[in-house]
């Protein structure tokens, strides 16, 4: 920022306050105290309020933007006075012009399609730090932003630029008062001392340090433990590529390095030109009032500004004029010089003329390729620059790209003086400052334009939004008896029937042949009657490349429709990693893997279902056995979802009595735990429910009488509905129970549901001890929609209490009625071995993700518990739901 | 125990003088004295320089002060000065 030896007793700024006396403790805190009060009476003002003083204290700078540049450059000696005064009125006018309009106070963004509320929260009492090279520019600049914000500030000018400083406060603070701002909004420290700064900075009720000044204020800023603005030293670097306008980039450096003796850190310290225009350049510079210096002058340049001992450069340089210089450095000019020019042939500590110089001495270096200048302009950003500002002037917008790729700066000023340019406002649509943020590279927060915005805390008031919800099914469900018929709408040239080998011996396969139009090409692929291994996917598409399909018929239960999913994703998209694609994932709308929207081949996959139970008919899940890797692979994706759902009873008129049972609760399992989902919605909850007033009246005649028509075809029916259901609502934590006990003890996937399903009612039927997060539920209604459940089944009871009571009896009727052992214990596994499970168990019942729309969140211990109940089976359900009654009473 | 209601005008000159008046009133108080300040819609430097007197006073005099009718930009100020815990409030 500033140079260190200007700012060398602030270099050593220590956080010591011990040698401060009682009198300056007292009159540090009474400073704090007066701040505070007029921060906290700031607090009620409202933008309206605000406004009313901010533009009466922009025109009072404006008006006394000469008065305060003389005094300035009266007392520190630095810079031109033109200069200043433009500097004074760029940090009024041009601020003003930027904050203006700007809410500050009160909610100042909205984004109603996020809703999302931004309300503005004033920092407190700031700590201001001010510079000795801009002084009355940053002393009204940072005044202005801070009434457009409602901060109260306590100045610290360097001591060499204290009178102009104070002078500028006082014109700012006489202002505002006159305009309703609080008593005590602005003081300036009367002198100080490097104690009085620590103190001021570790202070408690100080909220917010802004530190522009030197490298050692900046640090002790940071270090102070409170939230901090510093900005970071400065080494422009300027690349002058061969593709330039030349005339217009030469006029820019020299404006941009003369501005006020060259004292705005972002101003250019070393242009490194291409070989080819380098001659060019000098001969323009050399024409336009700079002096181009030879070795010798360079070398004396050198020992006159640098100091030997530090390496830094000498204070009494800074700011002054290109002749006073040469003068002191013994160099003869002509007397109208504003710029001198040193060739350089390096960077860094042993061409001590390519750090920062405050004053009009530029460095130039030549360049004999783009790559070279790339790094020299490295060099130089990374010798005390890094983080703020660099400099190029090009025409070829590779190179442009480029150079804003390697630079670290806040600021990269394209074809524009560097020190203005970064001033924002004037050449660019960069924001107005007078505080440069140099990111981390310079020992930063931020590499922002330091604005109002830094001086506020923003709060943002985020709103419950209505998440989208969907519910997404195949396009044509076809149902009832001889449903099957409608495949003859269905054009194609090549159909593989994916089936099992005892549908095919029953004469299922040739019931859906009669229907495939004629001159259809039918190839038969049957595969083993389980879940379906890598080796029958891959033999699978090899069958639908050969063939050429265009369609695909999955006649069979869910294993064989699960693989007629999963032989279509990869013969379509067969890049497909179906490791990759079964990644685990939270929300499917924000899951980290996505399905491939790329096809190289498009097939139509029709879903026979010979079976009531699974729905994998309608439903977007596959589940894959990974034999080689001892695992299973479970994918998830709508793309997953066949295109057509054919539901015709005659495939299942045949299904045995324990299948029927089995497939039946798995039904019901679905629509049950659907029901309760934290997904779930209108449209989930009417056809939950429907599946399972169908699968309450129709399983247990199915099972009792396989040959009824009506009862088959309602329970087929009822399996798709609850199907529909929980592909879009999911499922609970039932199933995840059922998938680790079954897997752990070879239990079939419905009668391990039966097992659980009483206790899992019960369960969710009573206060959670956590609840899971659910942005698409509106409070705890488990219980409730197990009670209207229970009405819907006329199963009486006036308490919600009572009517879950009912639910949890008909259920452990229903399965009485349908033969399911009651309890794991019943199968034959002893206590020991259940117990000796019990952590696996657990464990894979929490990794199952199916839990994770349960409307309560399961604690271990309540797997564990309902693991127990399982095995105890009968009548601990309706206790749980005792407890859970009293619980609630 | 006594209650003293102060009524206080919004505007900051009337709300320092009316604690003014309070205070002098503090000398015939015992026990709690409850200063109305549902009409005070905001308060500047001096109201707070006089409340922290009053409460000075009323401390002194071993008199409990309760604020009656604070709106909460108010409280605000006056929890940012840390002067909320000197008073209790009532609504």
């Amino acid at each position: 920022m500033i140079a260190r030896e200007v700012l060398q007793e602030r270099v050593q700024i220590s956080l010591t306050t011990e040698s401060l006396s009682e009198e300056r403790i007292a009159y540090l805190e009474k400073l704090v105290d007066q701040a505070r009060t007029a921060a906290a009476v700031f607090t009620q003002f409202s933008q309206e309020d605000v406004d009313r003083i901010v533009k009466p204290m922009v025109l009072a700078g404006l008006g006394q933007a000469q008065y305060l540049a003389r005094l300035a450059v009266e007392e520190t000696k630095l810079g031109v006075l033109e200069d200043k005064v433009l500097k004074n009125m760029c940090a009024t006018e041009f601020t003003y012009n930027y904050i203006k309009d700007k809410r500050t106070v009160g909610i100042i963004r909205e984004f109603p399609e996020r809703n999302l509320v931004e309300i503005a929260e004033p920092v407190g009492v700031i700590f201001s730090l001010t510079p000795i090279t801009n002084p009355t520019s940053t002393v009204l600049f940072k005044c202005i932003m801070a009434i457009k914000t409602r901060n109260a500030v306590i100045f610290s000018p360097h001591p060499n630029a204290w009178r102009c400083c104070s002078e500028a406060v006082k014109i700012m603070y006489e202002t505002a008062r006159k305009y309703g701002a609080p008593e005590g909004v602005f003081t300036c420290l009367e002198s100080h001392t490097l104690q009085d700064n620590a103190y001021l900075m570790r202070h408690k009720d100080v909220g917010l340090i802004d530190a522009t000044g030197g490298p050692g204020a900046v640090k002790a800023a940071y270090s102070s433990g409170k939230p901090a603005l510093g900005v970071g030293p400065g080494n422009t670097p300027v690349y002058l590529e061969k593709t330039a306008e030349l005339n217009t980039a030469v006029v820019d450096i020299i404006l941009s390095k003369t501005f006020d003796n060259g004292t705005i850190c972002a101003s250019e310290q070393t242009v490194v030109i291409d070989d080819e225009i380098y001659d060019t350049v000098l001969k323009k510079f050399s024409e336009l009032g700079t002096h181009i210096c030879n070795e010798k002058e360079t070398e004396l340049l050198a020992r006159t500004v640098i100091d030997p001992k530090t390496g830094f450069i000498q204070p009494m340089a800074i700011g002054q004029r290109a002749i006073d210089i040469a003068r002191f450095a013994g160099l003869s000019v002509k007397p109208d010089t504003k710029l001198l020019i040193v060739p350089i042939q390096g960077v860094g500590a042993k061409h001590p003329l390519s750090l920062e110089k405050l004053f009009p001495l530029l460095a130039v270096y030549r360049a004999k390729s783009a790559d070279e200048a790339l790094k020299v302009c490295v060099d130089v950003n990374h010798a005390g620059g890094l983080g703020h500002t660099a400099v190029i002037f090009s025409r070829n917008e590779e190179i442009i790209r480029k150079f804003g790729d390697v630079m670290n700066a806040g600021r990269i000023i394209v074809n524009s003086p560097g020190s203005i340019g970064a001033l924002g406002a004037v050449y660019n649509d960069l924001v107005p400052t007078f505080s440069f943020g140099c990111g981390t590279g310079g020992g930063n927060s931020t590499t922002d334009n330091v604005n109002i915005y830094h001086y506020l805390n923003i709060k943002r008031v985020a709103r419950r939004t209505q998440a989208h919800m969907w519910f997404r099914v195949p396009n044509q469900i076809y149902f009832n008896l001889n449903a099957v018929e409608n495949i003859r709408q269905f054009p194609s040239r090549s159909t593989i029937i994916v089936t099992n080998p005892p549908l095919e011996q029953i004469g299922h396969v040739d019931l859906v042949r009669r229907y495939i139009p004629e001159g259809t090409r039918v190839h038969v692929s049957v595969i083993p009657d389980a879940e379906p291994e890598v080796k029958v996917i891959t033999q699978g598409v090899e069958a639908l490349n050969f063939y050429k399909a265009d369609q695909i018929i999955a006649l069979g239960g869910g294993s064989v429709i699960d693989a007629a999913k999963i032989m279509k994703l990869k013969f379509e998209s067969p890049d497909a990693d179906l490791e990759e694609l079964a990644a685990p994932f939270l929300d499917l709308r924000k899951r980290v893997i996505q399905y491939p929207t790329e096809k190289v081949n498009r097939v139509r996959l029709i879903a026979i279902s010979t079976t009531s139970g699974t729905g994998s008919e309608v439903t977007p899940f596959a589940v894959l056995t990974d034999k080689e890797r001892g695992r299973k692979v479970t994918l998830a994706d709508y793309s997953l979802t066949p295109d057509v759902a054919i539901v015709d009873p005659q495939f299942v008129m045949s299904m045995p009595k324990g299948l029927t049972a089995d497939t039946g609760i798995d039904c019901l399992t679905h629509a049950l735990e659907a029901v309760v989902s934290s997904y779930g919605s209108a449209y989930t909850d009417c056809n939950a429910m429907q599946a399972i007033v169908m699968a309450f009246k129709y399983l247990p005649i199915a099972f009792e009488h396989p040959g009824d028509e009506e009862a088959r075809s309602m329970m087929h029916n009822a399996a798709c509905i609850a199907a529909m259901a929980f592909s879009n609502a999911s499922v609970g934590v039932n199933h995840a129970l059922a998938h680790s006990f079954g897997a752990r003890f070879g239990v079939a996937h419905g009668r391990a549901n039966a097992l659980m399903l009483p206790h899992v009612i019960a369960y969710n039927a009573s206060v959670p001890t956590k609840f899971v997060p659910s942005p698409y539920q509106k409070g705890y209604l488990a219980h409730k929609k197990y009670a209207t459940v229970a009405d819907l089944l006329g199963l009486g009871g006036h308490t919600i209490e009572e009517k879950v009571k009912n639910l949890v009896t008909a259920t452990e009727q229903l399965l009485d009625r349908l033969g399911f052992p009651r309890s794991i214990a019943e199968l034959g596994i002893s206590k020991e071995e259940f117990e000796r499970a019990m952590p696996d168990l657990v464990k894979h019942a929490f990794d199952d993700p199916s839990w994770r729309s349960n409307p309560r969140m399961p604690l271990m211990s309540e797997l564990a518990e309902l693991f127990w109940k399982a095995y105890e089976g009968r009548g601990s359900a309706k206790e749980k739901v005792a407890s859970a009654a009293q619980q609630t009473a | 125990m006594s209650l003293m209601a102060v009524w206080l005008r919004v505007d900051a000159e009337r709300v320092v003088q009316a604690l003014q008046e309070a205070g002098e009133k503090l000398d015939s108080a015992e026990g709690e004295v409850m200063l109305d300040f549902a009409s005070v819609l905001r308060i500047d430097g001096s109201g707070l320089m006089a409340l922290e007197k009053f409460a000075g006073r009323a401390d002194h005099k071993g008199v409990k002060v309760a604020l009656r009718g604070v709106n909460v930009s108010v409280y605000k100020v006056l929890k940012l000065v840390k002067l909320t815990s000197r008073f209790s409030f009532v609504n």
